[in-house]
């Protein structure tokens, strides 16, 4: 490779799109989807499981428990244990991520719904909405702002996450850190942690502008 | 509830008033099935509530509640549009009609366009009252509809329903802990005690004058003797043609306004008389004290 250790750019432009396993380009690929899955799968799962609980109260503290204590495990261990089951595949960190998610996710939801004025609930029960379409049409979008302040939490404390996944050979550009652990060169880790940050904060920004597109009528309280 | 008996005859106001805890609330939300009475029967229009599936009841029926109630997501005409809506009506048609309403009672077509939280209190009162009638329902249901707001929104309010009211000729239920709105509003007050008992029902002029009993009594409050008098015309008031009209007198609509405003005209009259106006105000006569004594004995008696 010639003289001395290559700067930034040059490090850059030799592993960005090697066509091989392990390109930047590859890892960001990986880092995505095993960052976006928890963020979609959560939401999902979420959903009905914060519903039942407004629905059936008695409900929501043993889920909320639940999901609390899985909130509370280190990722790590929860990797390592999943590696019996799933493998080592990308799986092994969504999984974990999912239920972290969802651990934000399921008392966004109650507390989004929580946040319906009662006499604008009652005001829908008496105009004739069935519960379904209250719940689609009123209680879901004047829950969106929470619900979405909720995904944003999750977004990018997913996308951080990945990268711990790094240590059971899952971990997105998490990669790049480990390689310098293994040999002390600065640009991996440099570019690792740039790109990071980037996702995060593309991932903050689009929802930030989705919740401005969905909820226009929380936009203009702001302005007036 | 216990054994509330009552008709709400079809186009008039029907008040509920009472104490809190009296279950005012609680019988206006039996009407649309809010809340299924444990007995006894409801009957719209002949047909028992209890026989009408819930949604399919309430969009039949109007309702208002105290803090509008509106939905905050939702622009003024789509909230006002709600029950079309529902009602499958096709967008363009709802809108018109939501626009048509929003001029009914008095605001601005431009607001249209606005979040709920853009208007005033009696503004977001004015869209809750367009939203109940936007289907034309022939019931209404109000439930404190004007309590949140202050007292100069309250009657401006007030007197748009009653405007309102004389073109529409619905059949309203109004629910209120004022006495002085129940008067002001009902062709029927029912007052309510503790406990859902119907304590008296009768037109607000009766209430004053014949208080079933000591409780009805001291709701009314003490003034209820002037009060009685807003029930009193000015149609029998011997009026003076040959005096002139006192410099600063107050003045009142001869045959319209009430005996009770002919009083109050003359007590902040420096003469202490009142001077009587035709509709185009013009002077048609001078009620004197003596007038005035006389009239004021004749309602007392009558």
């Amino acid at each position: 490779m010639g003289d001395g250790p290559p700067s930034l750019w040059e490090w850059i432009a030799r592993n960005w799109d090697t066509g091989r396993v392990g390109s930047i380009r590859d890892l960001l690929g990986d880092h995505l989807l095993m960052s976006l899955v928890p963020i979609v799968l959560g939401l999902a799962l979420a959903l009905p499981l914060g519903l039942a609980s407004v629905r059936w109260r008695w409900l929501y503290q043993p889920t909320a428990g639940i999901f609390n204590v899985i909130y509370a495990l280190p990722s790590l261990p929860l990797f390592m244990l999943l590696i019996s089951v799933t493998g080592l595949s990308p799986i092994t960190v969504i999984v974990p991520l999912t239920f972290y998610a969802m651990a934000v996710l399921i008392p966004a939801v109650v507390d989004g719904i929580g946040s319906v004025p009662p006499h604008v609930r009652q005001s829908a029960v008496a105009m004739g909405f069935t519960p379904l379409r209250r719940l689609v049409q009123i209680e879901l979008p004047i829950a969106a702002p929470v619900v979405i302040a909720g995904l944003r939490v999750v977004a990018v404390s997913s996308i951080s996450l990945v990268s711990v996944g790094a240590l059971i050979g899952e971990g997105g550009l998490g990669m790049l850190f480990t390689r310098a652990y293994q040999n002390p060169f600065l640009p991996p880790v440099v570019v690792g942690i740039v790109l990071i940050v980037a996702l995060a904060l593309i991932a903050d920004g689009l929802l930030l502008l989705a919740q401005r597109l969905l909820t226009p009528w929380v936009r203009a309280r702001g302005a007036s | 509830m216990d054994r509330l008996s009552l008709e709400a005859p079809t186009g008039e106001i029907t008040v509920f008033v009472g104490p809190s805890g009296c279950g005012k609330t609680t019988s206006l939300r039996m009407i649309n099935r809010m809340i299924d009475a444990t007995e006894g029967r409801i009957l719209l229009d002949g047909e028992p509530v209890q026989d009408i599936d819930p949604p399919t009841l309430r969009r039949g029926i109007g309702y208002v509640i105290q803090q509008a109630g509106l939905f905050p997501h939702r622009k003024i005409l789509d909230n006002v549009a709600t029950v079309p809506y529902l009602l499958g009506w096709d967008r363009r048609k709802a809108r018109d009609r939501a626009m048509e309403l929003l001029e009914r009672v008095g605001l601005d077509p431009g607001l249209a366009g606005r979040y709920p939280f853009q208007l005033s209190g009696g503004q977001q009162q004015r869209v809750g009252v367009a939203r109940a009638l936007a289907a034309d329902p022939p019931v209404l249901l109000m439930d404190e509809p004007f309590s949140a707001v202050d007292p100069v929104v309250r009657t401006s309010l007030q007197d748009e329903l009653l405007r309102l009211q004389s073109e529409l000729n619905k059949t309203i239920v109004f629910v209120t802990h004022d006495i002085d709105e129940a008067i002001k509003l009902g062709d029927q007050v029912a007052v309510l005690r503790v406990g859902g008992k119907l304590a008296q029902l009768a037109a607000p002029k009766t209430l004053l004058s014949e208080p079933a009993d000591d409780f009805v009594r001291e709701f009314l409050g003490r003034d209820r003797g002037i009060r009685r008098l807003q029930f009193v015309s000015t149609e029998g008031l011997r009026l003076r043609t040959d005096l002139p009209a006192p410099e600063g007198a107050g003045t009142f609509v001869f045959g319209t306004d009430s005996l009770r405003t002919a009083l109050d005209a003359a007590l902040l009259s420096p003469s202490g008389t009142a001077v009587a106006v035709d509709e185009r105000g013009e002077v048609v006569g001078v009620a004197t004290r003596e007038a005035l004594d006389e009239a004021l004995a004749e309602a007392a008696h009558g």
